[in-house]
């Protein structure tokens, strides 16, 4: 698939990263490198360690070995607040909205990190609290736009279908409007309408703010079709990493999903 | 059967501890006017007196509620804030004027809020509830030895300027009149401001959002970029701030003394009558238990000890928990908590 934007040098790089739960080793000495304004996708099958090494980017696990340098700045012990602070967005799996809270609302929390007036000003909604409020809820309707969910602004989250909530779980994440956005299994669970739906989008946010995506999928068809480069890993260890075409043709790869004759 | 009718009979199943309540709520009420020998102005009084009570609750459930919407945490030291903020307002004001001494209150509380989150919340956040329950039980006890400590354990008062005396009202509609307290109709205003206040500020402002967003899912508010340890301070303390107004409140109605701790027992059935989670259900639960246990006491004891020869009274002491404990049978999650349903 051919892009507008032009790929860039690596903003993001993960080196011999190694993460273990007790005796469970989750990944072992994983490397990759994710350019700017590529669409990086990190598949395997079930409990290869895809998650984790989401989680890992984002600060939610931190590696008992190897580095992950982002934007040129190692960070160890950095928690998912500051991740987010330094431009890493994410969606997750298992969807984490705000259940209770509208479409609205959920997106306007993602704005967070940008509002810069104090609570004093913002309690009486005076002078440069409104102007704020005013400009990011400019900001949250282009994106709600974007999304085409419009008609579902003031609606409680969790009263919307599956595969719009995933919808706003993305808005979410834009909202922030990251340098990396790490989705993952945008489509899982969804049915073949939605997936398209999702597909477009992610594309869509790739091609035209130009975000850096990483993505975790476990279903191989879709991902060959929409990214730059693939990892594939495997009981937590990398066996692959290339180009669509080159991770289809590899042995390890086809032996890893479809299983290998003992 | 017609569509409305069917939604009718299934709100009708799904609600029927509520409606059950209800219907024995005003049946309670009207009970003690339907015999004829309760004079209405009697009665009015008992249940403003239930009011007035209720409103106070309503102010430590609120406590409860927001910190437990918003660090899952369940603070049992909420009563213990709202003596160790009284006694604060008490003592200081004997040297200045009481507002003066309030507004120092409302600084001391959120210094105990940043204190509580660095020494308590941060490092043991991710551990069970119980752990952070027996925290908050420390911090309990830690509060009302350290308030003596500091302010002394006598009884001290709070005196608002504002005149005690009862004034008689509305001696036209009742007989005799009812006697009202300026000072309660004055807590009661005070208290409404309050939490129409905090609605605002959790549905209006940014801060607000954030602070709901927390309360929701606290995993995702973080990876978004909210800076969870913040919102707890600034839950802790707006929490402090309920605190205080109950505790001035009570304070200038029956003195700040070590019992005002005991106040966030009876906010327990409270919150679990109205939902963990729900500010209305903090404010309305209050009211109802407030004017409940006060009807209970006052009417309901005497027929008590007519009907099989009782001792009466003390009724006022245990209505709450019964009413809570039926709740948690029929309704475990309250009158307006969030319901949960786990997937298994």
């Amino acid at each position: 698939m051919q892009h507008a934007r032009k790929i860039g040098a690596p903003i993001l790089t993960v080196e011999g990263v190694s993460l273990a739960f007790g005796g469970v080793r989750a990944l072992q000495n994983v490397s990759f490198d994710v350019r700017e304004h590529e669409m990086r996708a990190i598949i395997g099958p079930n409990g290869a360690g895809k998650s984790s090494m989401l989680n890992v980017i984002n600060g939610v696990y931190h590696p008992q070995e190897g580095t992950v340098t982002f934007d040129g700045k190692v960070r160890h012990e950095q928690d998912p607040h500051e991740a987010a602070a330094r431009g890493i967005a994410r969606t997750f799996q298992s969807l984490a909205l705000f259940k209770g809270m509208s479409v609205l609302d959920n997106l306007m929390t993602g704005r967070n990190l940008k509002m810069r007036t104090n609570l004093v000003l913002q309690a009486v909604r005076l002078g440069p609290a409104l102007r704020e409020e005013i400009e990011h809820r400019a900001a949250v309707e282009r994106i709600i736009d974007f999304l085409e969910i419009q008609a579902h602004r003031k609606t409680p989250v969790g009263r919307l279908p599956y595969g719009l909530q995933k919808r706003v779980d993305l808005g979410r994440a834009l909202a922030m409007e990251p340098r990396v956005l790490l989705l993952d299994e945008p489509m899982a669970g969804m049915n073949v309408e939605e997936k398209q739906d999702m597909c477009r989008f992610i594309l869509d946010v790739n091609d035209q703010f130009g975000t850096t995506i990483v993505l975790i999928e476990h279903d191989m068809g879709v991902v060959m079709d929409i990214s730059d480069r693939v990892v594939v890993l495997d009981y937590g260890r990398k066996i692959a990493d290339g180009t669509p075409d080159e991770v289809r043709s590899n042995q390890a790869v086809i032996d890893a999903y479809l299983g290998v004759a003992h | 059967m017609c569509p409305l009718a069917s939604w009718k009979t299934e709100m009708l199943k799904r609600n029927w501890p509520v409606v059950a309540l209800i219907a024995l709520l005003v049946a309670g009420l009207v009970a003690p006017l339907a015999t004829g020998e309760t004079p209405a102005g009697f009665y009015a009084e008992v249940l403003l007196g239930g009011l007035m009570t209720g409103v106070l609750y309503s102010l430590v459930a609120l406590g409860f509620v927001l910190i437990f919407k918003a660090s899952g945490v369940f603070n049992f030291a909420q009563g213990a804030m709202v003596l160790f903020a009284a006694l604060s307002v008490a003592r200081m004001a004997e040297v200045m004027p009481w507002w003066i001494a309030a507004a120092l209150a409302v600084g001391i509380m959120v210094a105990l809020a940043w204190l509580i989150e660095r020494l308590v919340l941060r490092p043991l956040v991710n551990q069970e509830a119980i752990a952070l329950l027996m925290a908050t039980l420390g911090v309990t006890y830690f509060l009302d030895g350290f308030g003596q400590t500091v302010w002394g354990s006598d009884i001290y008062e709070i005196n608002l300027g504002i005149a005690k005396e009862p004034v008689m009202v509305l001696e036209n509609l009742f007989q005799g009149g009812i006697l009202v307290n300026k000072e309660d109709f004055v807590a009661a205003v005070a208290a409404g401001v309050l939490v129409a206040l905090l609605a605002l500020f959790f549905q209006k402002t940014p801060t607000g959002r954030a602070l709901r967003a927390v309360a929701d899912d606290h995993q995702a508010a973080q990876s978004i970029g909210i800076p969870l340890n913040r919102i707890w301070v600034i839950v802790w303390s707006v929490a402090g701030v309920v605190a205080l107004v109950a505790g001035v409140i009570w304070g200038s109605k029956l003195g700040v003394q070590f019992s005002i701790s005991q106040v966030a027992l009876k906010a327990l059935p409270v919150v679990i009558l109205g939902g963990f989670t729900s500010v209305p259900g903090a404010i309305i639960g209050g009211l109802i238990i407030g004017v409940g246990e006060k009807m209970a006491e006052v009417f309901l004891g005497p027929v008590l000890v007519k009907a099989f020869d009782l001792a009466g009274g003390g009724i006022e002491n245990w209505f709450a928990y019964m009413l809570a404990l039926l709740f948690l049978l029929v309704r475990p999650e309250g009158l307006f908590g969030e319901k949960h349903i786990d997937r298994v």
